[in-house]
């Protein structure tokens, strides 16, 4: 690994790169200096460690923040099932028992938070127009709640962006085993949820839908681009999974981006759940 | 660093060259984990057909990660050969789609271990009919649903927000695998009651309770002396 002619190229794209990494640049140099093997065998590790201190998130939410983080996607995910359940969209009786489900369960998220939080949990109806929400996301997916497409399409979304919100939030988390379990518990449940929606929506003829993501957007929906940016990421604690092996040649780019679920930070969804009314 | 095991034999072209790289700093590291996980335990036979996850910390549960990983991917790659009769294409796809997945996972925790890392497990199939459909997906589901449970239950003992996001990135599509796996056994059945609690949310294991399951099917025991389990 060469791991200076990466700095440069680095600084080629980033020329603030050296002040993001100041002074650890000159602690790279000497690992690299010293020649240690073990060091040398650690820097996978360590490298990727040092991409998240230059471009990773700075402020350090408090364990209440992202509880009620969690929460506000909880009410619209519970509104937006409640919703579709609800509504008059001619759903397939295997579909309806999916969306049943998956309607118990982020309403029961919602009371679990809720009273996790207690005193501190955000109302509901703080959110949206009056507690309402807007589906159609300003018109974007104006059917939302009559055509049953429509709706699949913004509820994968919804799954699939709910898993790499929790999934950002974890590193806050460290070392409190009861909360960081809790999320955990949660966050792989949407990824339940969210091979769910896909297979219904393969189903129902979304043939390049798999129950995981692969590549970027792979939806089909050009307006949900920004919920899979950085889904496309092969490269995952410095090791770039498809210079690895296969079974047949290396890893595919396929394969890579399916084997891992990317995070998004909280300022990325929110930004992505605000069209829908979530404040 | 001798590996040549049932594993390797069922990918013999896979991931050498990676490893090898290392290999030469890899001796001195794997032998001082062997010998401090010896000396606590004289009589664990570990060193002729079972190994221990090592001292407690962040490299032990990305070891322990990594042993989940290789038997996952071990059982894919023996079902993607010896696929049972009367699957659609569509399982065939999607489930060579998994086992990709799987191997991915296992090569990454190879690679990023590094010499660090436990040696390559032997599995041990014998109790699963590859030829029957329902064994089959039995047995991927009990794979997939042990995997969200244990990467669950083990993330809090990590230290690094770094490696916990990392096992966040897999454990997700986990959980995506074992929703698919369980529709295909019995549609609705992605979240169920058996894995599901009355909060909406998965159930997670302890490391004692995964490993039990997982070496069920390992020649290779694998044990976690330093957090209270032992296959012996």
């Amino acid at each position: 690994m060469n791991l200076l002619g990466i700095i440069d190229e680095i600084e080629k794209v980033d020329p603030d790169f050296q002040d993001r990494i100041s002074p650890r640049r000159a602690a790279i140099k000497n690992i690299t200096s010293f020649g240690s093997k073990v060091a040398v065998a650690a820097l996978p590790f360590a490298l990727g460690s040092l991409m998240k201190k230059a471009y990773g998130q700075t402020a350090t939410p408090s364990v209440n923040d992202v509880l009620n983080y969690a929460l506000k996607l909880e009410y619209l995910e519970a509104a937006f099932y409640n919703a579709g359940v609800a509504s008059n969209i001619t759903f397939s009786a295997t579909e309806k028992s999916y969306l049943v489900t998956i309607q118990g369960h982020e309403n029961a998220h919602v009371a679990f938070l809720k009273s996790v939080l207690g005193s501190a949990a955000v109302a509901q109806n703080t959110q949206g127009a009056n507690g309402t929400y807007d589906f159609t996301a300003g018109g974007a997916f104006n059917d939302v709640l009559t055509n049953a497409d429509t709706f699949f399409a913004v509820a994968q979304a919804f799954e699939d962006t709910g898993v790499r919100a929790y999934k950002g939030q974890a590193g806050f988390l460290v070392g409190n085993q009861t909360v960081l379990t809790a999320a955990l518990d949660i966050h792989s449940v949407e990824a339940r949820h969210a091979s769910a929606i896909r297979q219904i929506r393969r189903a129902r003829g979304a043939s390049g839908t798999k129950p995981w993501v692969v590549g970027a957007n792979d939806t089909g929906i050009a307006a949900v681009n920004n919920n899979y940016a950085g889904e496309d990421n092969v490269l995952q604690g410095g090791v770039t999974i498809t210079s690895l092996n296969g079974v047949n040649g290396n890893i595919s780019a396929a394969a890579a981006t399916g084997a891992f679920d990317e995070p998004l930070t909280s300022a990325q969804v929110v930004a992505l759940v605000a069209p829908f009314g979530v404040k | 660093m001798k590996t040549e095991t049932q594993f390797e034999n069922a990918d013999a072209n896979m991931a050498r060259r990676s490893f090898l790289r290392y290999a030469g700093a890899g001796v001195a590291a794997v032998g001082l984990l062997s010998a401090a996980s010896c000396s606590k335990d004289k009589n664990n036979p570990h060193t002729t057909n079972g190994l221990d996850i090592g001292a407690t910390g962040d490299l032990a549960i990305l070891n322990y990660a990594y042993a989940l990983e290789q038997l996952e991917a071990a059982f894919y790659i023996n079902v993607a050969a010896h696929m049972y009769s009367g699957a659609s294409s569509e399982e065939i796809a999607l489930l060579t789609d998994i086992r990709d997945h799987e191997v991915a996972h296992r090569e990454f925790f190879k690679t990023a271990l590094s010499t660090n890392a436990i040696k390559a497990l032997t599995p041990n199939f014998s109790s699963i009919d590859f030829s029957d459909r329902a064994k089959v997906l039995a047995a991927a589901k009990a794979f997939e649903d042990t995997g969200v449970s244990a990467y669950n239950g083990a993330g809090y003992l990590l230290k690094s927000a770094e490696y916990l996001l990392l096992a966040g990135k897999i454990v997700s599509v986990e959980a995506r695998h074992a929703s698919y796996i369980r529709n295909l056994i019995s549609p609705n059945s992605f979240a169920d009651s058996t894995v599901i609690d009355s909060n909406g949310m998965d159930k997670p294991q302890s490391i004692a309770q995964v490993l039990t399951i997982a070496n069920g099917f390992l020649t290779t025991k694998v044990s976690a002396t330093n957090y209270g389990y032992k296959a012996y």
